[in-house]
């Protein structure tokens, strides 16, 4: 994306369920103070917190990152491991692999990435088994 | 209706020091599923679970909700507590069920949530 106007970019590490939310909370006040409508912050919002807590339950650790152009919010996940064998399956309501003690805490309705894809306004989503998976969503900025 | 009245209404004490009482209530919800919540959350919602661990917070305060209750007595983690103190979030504790609850928001005319 050429002529960003901001670049911002968080470790995401697995297992961090204390902090979970924390980078999704920090993009959200740095686009509330970039000004961005209303509407656009809460999908972005739903969206960063849903890959966020999708790294810390089901990856092996990863990068958040927002980069924001006068059109448009993007927002990128990415992360080293374990990769997922069937996207479609995945991206399926109600498919969760999610642990015991991630769903003790309220997680695993498999409703995350479905959730993403809904706020998103375009949604990309590559993996590889052994390799990582890397999630793409872009939001138009509403004017 | 404020955060305020509904505790009076619910019998319901606050247990986040500093809270801003004074929030106008847009709709009433209950779920315990995080990702169904964001799904469905709305600002100015009052929030019905029986979660009680930190990412109730961060959930709540990413919608901009008006308060979050705990039913049945569930007690906050001190994890949660010092969160919602920090981010200014109500939480209110009462011994009703969410259903109690549920009932008596919807019958004091609070909204369920428009997509
Ligand atoms: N970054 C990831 N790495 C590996 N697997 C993933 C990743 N993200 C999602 N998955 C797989 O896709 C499934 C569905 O993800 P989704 O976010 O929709 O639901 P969930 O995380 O299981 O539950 P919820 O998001 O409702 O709490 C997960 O259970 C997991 O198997
Ligand atoms: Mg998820």
């Amino acid at each position: 994306m050429a002529n960003n106007l901001f670049v911002d970019s968080y470790d995401v590490a697995s297992g961090a369920f204390q902090t979970a939310g924390d980078a999704s909370a920090s993009i959200k006040r740095k686009l509330k103070q970039l000004g961005i409508d209303a509407v656009t912050l809460r999908r972005v919002a739903v969206a960063s917190y849903e890959a966020e807590l999708n790294l810390i339950i089901h990856s092996n650790g990863g990068n958040l990152i927002m980069e924001m152009s006068p059109e448009e919010v993007l927002l990128i996940s990415k992360d080293v491991g374990p990769g997922i064998p069937d996207i479609s399956k995945a991206l399926e309501e109600g498919y969760s692999t999610a642990s015991e003690e991630a769903r003790d805490l309220g997680f695993g309705a498999g409703m995350g990435l479905p959730n993403m894809k809904r706020n998103a306004d375009t949604f990309d989503i590559e993996s590889q088994v052994g390799e990582g998976t890397t999630i793409k969503m872009g939001f138009t900025i509403k004017r | 209706m404020k955060v305020s009245e509904l505790m009076t209404l619910l019998d319901a004490k606050c247990v986040t020091e500093g809270a801003n009482l004074d929030a106008e209530i847009s709709c009433g919800y209950s779920c315990d599923l995080l990702s169904w919540v964001l799904a469905h959350g709305k600002q100015g919602m009052a929030w019905c679970t029986v979660q009680t661990h930190v990412n109730v917070i961060a959930v709540s305060v990413l919608m901009e909700m008006a308060c979050v209750i705990l039913v049945e007595g569930v007690e906050a983690e001190e994890a949660s507590l010092n969160k919602a103190i920090e981010e200014g979030m109500p939480v209110l504790s009462t011994t009703k069920t969410a259903y109690e609850v549920c009932g008596i928001m919807n019958k004091a005319g609070i909204a369920v949530p428009v997509e």
